[in-house]
C-alpha cells in the first residue's frame, strides 16, 4: 500500500440516481439526529457502486448531504483501501496476499493472473475490462488463498484454478462463489476433525437438580468446618 | 474526590481529571506530544504512558481518568522503557534533520529524544518520505517530520472552527493535510504552527531567518486588533524576527491571530526613519530642528480653535497623555481619537467598554452580536465566543450580515432596525435575552459608526437595562472596539473639550479652512482628502495616508519599539515593552511631543516616561491596576432616536490589512491576494 490520493483526471460532476437518493434517504434515518455523520460509508459505498470508483465530485456531494467537513469525507475515503479512489474496470480482481494466502500458494495465483492478463497489480486491461489489485487481508483465511472479483470471494485457489476462473470472467459466465476444491462454509479439507461424534448420545446428560443439590451441601459443610474452626 | 499516590505523593483530585492532569498537580511532568490541555484528547503519541500497579500494561496517562487508590509511577524502571520505546518508534520515520529545521531548539521531539531516546537507532530500513502539503502563506509544512499527533487537525476543528487539516490514509501512510491542498482559511491558523511539537508545521514567513536561541525575548502587547492580546516579540538586533503569543487565560489563553502574528515584516517598510518637512510642494528631509521650526513657524499666531488633532488607532497612552497636553496648552479643544466617529459617550465609561470581559463570555447563556463580525475584529475573543458555544446551552443570536463566524446562530436581520425591536421586546429573542441568566451584547464599530449610531447606543441601553443584563457582578453590555488605542484615548479623555470638533469636524474644518492645523497621531484611516488645505503635522511610523498629506512629518516608534500603555477593549490596561530602538532618527512618541512642546514654548511638566505615567494614573484611574480591569459604574447613556433600516457597513473588510504595519507587510499582502482576492489553490512550480 501507498498513499493514496484523489485521482488526477476527475469528472466534473457527480449525481447520485433516484434509486439510490431513495436508498441514501433510508441510510441517513438509521441514524439520529445530528450524527448524520454516521452514513458516510455507506454513502461512499453507493457512489463506488454507482461509477466503480469514489470521483471527488461524489466526495464533495457526501459532504454537502451529511453536513459535515469534506476533510472528514476524504479522510474516509482514504482510509479504506475498499474505496477505489482511481478509475476501475467493469470486473476487479483483488488478490489476497497477506500472511495466510502467501503460506497456502497466493504467489502461484497473482502468477495465474499476471500471466493470463498480461497486467501487474494496479493496472487494468487493455480493453478496461478487468482491474487487478493486491488487497491485504480479505477475512477468509480459513480458505486461503482467496480471490475477491467484485463482491464475491473465490477461495481454495491454485494456478489452475485461478487461471480457469479468469477464462469463465472473460467470457462473460463466471461461476458460482466459494471453495474451488468444493468445501462447505470453513469446514476441514477432507473429513472433519473435531466434534464427530453426536454430543447427545454420548456424553451423559447432567441431572440439575441433583448439582444443585450437591453443591448446596458441600457449600453447608464448608460452612460448619469454619464455624468450628 | 478519588484519593491516588502519584510517584510517592498522595494528592486528591477532581473526579475525571487524568493522570496526566493529576500528576501535573502533584509536581511530576509527564512527557507527552498529542495530549493539550484545550484540546480534546487523542491519545495516539503514546509519549505520556506511566505504570500504574495492578495495571498489566503501562498506560496512557492522557486519556486515563484518576481512580481511588491507585498508585502511579511516572518515572520507573517499567515507565522510562516503555517510553524509550515510543521515542525510537517515533524516531524510526522521523528524519533527523535537526541542523535545518526551524523548530530546532525549541522542538519538543528533540528535547524528549535528549531524555528518553537512544544514542543510536536500530532501525536501519528506508525511512519514509512524505510530500509537503501547501497550507497557505502562514504555515510552512514539511510534512516527513510528522509525528501524526494531530494537534493542527484537533486545533483548526475545535478552536479555529474550520476543519479543513484531516490526515488521509492509515497505519505507515497517514499524512495530515489540507483537502486538495488548499489554504487554511481561519484567522488563527498561525497557532498550529505553535502547537505542532515537531518541526512539521514551521512559520513560513520566518523561515530560515533565525535560531530561537539568538532572539531576545520581550513581553509585549499586542497592537493590530483591540483584544490586547499578550505577545512575546523576539528580536535579533534591530529586527523584530516573530511575534509569538504569551499565556493570559482572561485575554487570549495562549493563542494569536494571525495579522498580530504575521505582520511584523511590516515593521521593516516604509518606515519613517527621519523627519521631513514639504519644501516647494515636496516632502524633503530635515533636521528634528528643522522641522520643530517649520511647526513653531505655522503654530505661530494661530488660535487654539483652529487646531485640531487626531490620535490613530495604534498610539500608546502615553503619547495620548501627552498630546491631549499640549493641544490643552495650546488652547485647543479640537481633539478626538475616533478616527471612525464611533458614536460611544466618552463620559460613561461603561458606554464603551467590553464590561463582560474576554474571559466572562465563558459565562454567558444568551449573546447578542449588532453589528460585529468578530472573527474579522477580533478573532481571539471570536474563539473565545466558539469555545462558549462549544461547551451547549447558550443562544446566540445576530443582528448584521450572516457570514461564518464558526458557530451556528439565529440570523435575526440583516438590517439595523431590528436592534429597536429587541429592545422594545417585540422580537422573540429579546424573551431569550429575558429568560438567560446572564446575557450579554456585543456592539461592533459597524453599529457605532452610523448616523443613527446614537440611538443604536441608546437602544443598547435600553436592551441592558430591560433584559436584566445588568446585575451585580454581571454587566453584559458589551462593546467591541477595532482600534488597540481607542479605549485607553477615551480613558484619557481625547474627546473633544467643551465646544471642540470631533472627528468630522476638524476634517470638515480644514476643508473649509476653520481649522488650518491638523496634527495626526499615528492617524491614518481617515478622509486625507480634506486634509489639503491644511497644515498637517504627521507623527508616526509608517509611511500611510496621513504621511502622504503631511507637511511636517515627525518619525515615531512603532509598537515594538516604545514602552507603552495600551488598554484593550474590556478596559485591562497593560504594558507593552521596547524590544527594539525605532530605526533612524524616529524617537518614542510622548518624547517627540514633550520635545515639541519646549520649541512651542508651552513646556510639558514631565521629563521620563514615569513621570506620564504619573499623569496618566492622575487622569483615570484605571491606569492604576496594570493587567486588570476596573469595573465600569453603570449609568444611562445613548440617545433615543430612529435607527434606520439598512444594513451596517462593516469596518474590517479586508481582516489582513488594518493599519499601516499590517498594510506594509508582504505577508499580509500575501494573504490580502490568496484570502480575499480569492486565490485559494496552490502555487505552482514556477511561483515565486
Amino acid at each position: 500500500m501507498s498513499t493514496r490520493n484523489l485521482a488526477k483526471n476527475q469528472p466534473e460532476t457527480f449525481a447520485f440516481t433516484d434509486e439510490h437518493k431513495v436508498r441514501i434517504e433510508k441510510i441517513i434515518a438509521k441514524y439520529p439526529e445530528g450524527y448524520q455523520a454516521s452514513a458516510v460509508i455507506p454513502l461512499l459505498d453507493l457512489a463506488q457502486r454507482q461509477d466503480g470508483w469514489v470521483t471527488k465530485p461524489a466526495i464533495d456531494l457526501i459532504a454537502e448531504t451529511l453536513g459535515m467537513p469534506v476533510i472528514r469525507v476524504l479522510e474516509v475515503a482514504t482510509f479504506y483501501t475498499m474505496f477505489n479512489l482511481n478509475p476501475v474496470g467493469k470486473c476487479h480482481i483483488q488478490v489476497c496476499t497477506s500472511l495466510s494466502c502467501w503460506l497456502r500458494g497466493s504467489n502461484d495465483v497473482v502468477k495465474a493472473c499476471s500471466d493470463k492478463l498480461g497486467i501487474k497489480f494496479g493496472e487494468t486491461t487493455a480493453d478496461g475490462a478487468i482491474t487487478l489489485s493486491e488487497v491485504e487481508c480479505a477475512g477468509a483465511c480459513v480458505n486461503a488463498p482467496v480471490v475477491a472479483v467484485g463482491d464475491e470471494y473465490y477461495e481454495d485457489l491454485n494456478y489452475e484454478t485461478m487461471s480457469k476462473l479468469i477464462d469463465t470472467i472473460k467470457a462473460g459466465n463466471p461461476p458460482a462463489p466459494g471453495s474451488a476444491v468444493g468445501r462447505q462454509g470453513a469446514e476441514p479439507e477432507g473429513n472433519r476433525t473435531s466434534l464427530t461424534t453426536d454430543p447427545t448420545q454420548t456424553t451423559p446428560m447432567q441431572d440439575l437438580a441433583v448439582a444443585k443439590q450437591k453443591h448446596e451441601e458441600a457449600q453447608e459443610a464448608a460452612r460448619k468446618a469454619k464455624e468450628n474452626a | 474526590m478519588p484519593k491516588l499516590t502519584i510517584d510517592g505523593v498522595e494528592i486528591e483530585v477532581d473526579p475525571g481529571v487524568t493522570i496526566l492532569q493529576a500528576a501535573e498537580q502533584a509536581g511530576s511532568e509527564i512527557p507527552r506530544f498529542c495530549y493539550h490541555d484545550r484540546l480534546s484528547i487523542a491519545g495516539n503519541c503514546r509519549m505520556c504512558l506511566v505504570e500504574v500497579e495492578k495495571s498489566p500494561k503501562p498506560v496512557a496517562s492522557c486519556a486515563m481518568p484518576v481512580g481511588e487508590g491507585m498508585v502511579v509511577h511516572t518515572k520507573s524502571e517499567k515507565a522510562v522503557k516503555a517510553r524509550n520505546g515510543v521515542m525510537e518508534f517515533l524516531l524510526i520515520n522521523h528524519p533527523l534533520d535537526c541542523p535545518i529545521c526551524d523548530q530546532g531548539g525549541e522542538c519538543d521531539l528533540q528535547d524528549q529524544a535528549l531524555a528518553f531516546g537512544n544514542d543510536k537507532g536500530r532501525y536501519v530500513e528506508q525511512k519514509r518520505a512524505v510530500k509537503d502539503k501547501y497550507m497557505g502563506p502562514i504555515v510552512s509544512t514539511i510534512m516527513t517530520r510528522c509525528i501524526h499527533c494531530t494537534r493542527c487537525v484537533r486545533f483548526v476543528d475545535e478552536i479555529g472552527g474550520v476543519a479543513e487539516i484531516g490526515a488521509t490514509g492509515r497505519g505507515e501512510d497517514t499524512e495530515i493535510t489540507t483537502y486538495l491542498e488548499q489554504a487554511l482559511t481561519s484567522e488563527l491558523s498561525g497557532n498550529v504552527v505553535d502547537l505542532c511539537p515537531v518541526g512539521a508545521l514551521t512559520n513560513k514567513p520566518y523561515a530560515f531567518t533565525a535560531r530561537s536561541w539568538e532572539l531576545r525575548k520581550t513581553e509585549s502587547v499586542d497592537v493590530l486588533d483591540a483584544v490586547g492580546t499578550n505577545i512575546r516579540v523576539d528580536s535579533r538586533g534591530r529586527e523584530v524576527m516573530r511575534v509569538l503569543p504569551r499565556l493570559n487565560e482572561w485575554v487570549n489563553e495562549e493563542w494569536l491571530a494571525d495579522k498580530s502574528r504575521n505582520a511584523c515584516d511590516g515593521l521593516k517598510y516604509q518606515r519613517l526613519d527621519q523627519p521631513y518637512v514639504r519644501r516647494d510642494g515636496k516632502l524633503q528631509p530635515a533636521e528634528w530642528n528643522e522641522a520643530f521650526d517649520a511647526i513653531a513657524g505655522k503654530l505661530n499666531g494661530v488660535s487654539g480653535q483652529k487646531i485640531g488633532a487626531l490620535v490613530g488607532d495604534t498610539v500608546d497612552c502615553e503619547s495620548t497623555m501627552a498630546l491631549k497636553d499640549l493641544m490643552t496648552a495650546l488652547g485647543s479643544e479640537n481633539t478626538d481619537c475616533r478616527q471612525d466617529g464611533a458614536a460611544v459617550d466618552p463620559k460613561v465609561r461603561a458606554s464603551y467598554l467590553f464590561n463582560t470581559t474576554i474571559a466572562g463570555i465563558e459565562e454567558a447563556d444568551a449573546i447578542l452580536l449588532i453589528g460585529t463580525n468578530p472573527r474579522k475584529e477580533a478573532p481571539i475573543l471570536n474563539a473565545r465566543i466558539r469555545k462558549r458555544f462549544l461547551a451547549g446551552g447558550v443562544k446566540i443570536g445576530v443582528i448584521g450580515d450572516a457570514t461564518d463566524l464558526t458557530y451556528d446562530y439565529d440570523h435575526i436581520s440583516g438590517s439595523a432596525d431590528a436592534v429597536s425591536k429587541i429592545a422594545d421586546g417585540s422580537h422573540p429573542f429579546a424573551q431569550i435575552l429575558k429568560d438567560a441568566e446572564r446575557p450579554m451584547l456585543v456592539l461592533g464599530m459597524a453599529a457605532l459608526t452610523r448616523a443613527d449610531s446614537a440611538a443604536i447606543l441608546g437602544a443598547g441601553y435600553a436592551i441592558a437595562d430591560s433584559t436584566g443584563m445588568v446585575s451585580g457582578d454581571w454587566n453584559g453590555f458589551n462593546v467591541l472596539h477595532t482600534a488597540a488605542a481607542r479605549v485607553g484615548a477615551l480613558d484619557v479623555g481625547f474627546v473633544p473639550g467643551e465646544g471642540g470638533k470631533d472627528t468630522r469636524g476638524i476634517l470638515d474644518g480644514a476643508a473649509s479652512g476653520d481649522v488650518e492645523v491638523v496634527y495626526l497621531l499615528g492617524a491614518d484611516e481617515i478622509d486625507t482628502a480634506k486634509l489639503k488645505d491644511a497644515f498637517v503635522i504627521y507623527q508616526g511610523h509608517h509611511g500611510d495616508a496621513g504621511a502622504h498629506v503631511a507637511d511636517v512629518i515627525l518619525p515615531g516608534a512603532a509598537y515594538t519599539e516604545k514602552n507603552g500603555t495600551y488598554v484593550n477593549t474590556e478596559g485591562r490596561a497593560q504594558l507593552g515593552q521596547r524590544a527594539i530602538f525605532p530605526p533612524g532618527d524616529a524617537r518614542e512618541d510622548w518624547s517627540i511631543i514633550r520635545a515639541l512642546s519646549e520649541r512651542l514654548g508651552k513646556t510639558l511638566p514631565y521629563d521620563s516616561l514615569e513621570q506620564v505615567r504619573a499623569k496618566l494614573r492622575d487622569t483615570s484611574p484605571d491606569f492604576t491596576h496594570i493587567d486588570d480591569v476596573v469595573t465600569a459604574e453603570w449609568e444611562k447613556f445613548g440617545a433615543a432616536g430612529s435607527i434606520e433600516a439598512s444594513a451596517f457597513t462593516y469596518p474590517v473588510a479586508n481582516y489582513y490589512q488594518t493599519d499601516p504595519i499590517s498594510r506594509a507587510s508582504r505577508t499580509m499582502a500575501q494573504c490580502t491576494q490568496d484570502f480575499v482576492m480569492g486565490k485559494t489553490e496552490k502555487a505552482t512550480g514556477t511561483h515565486g
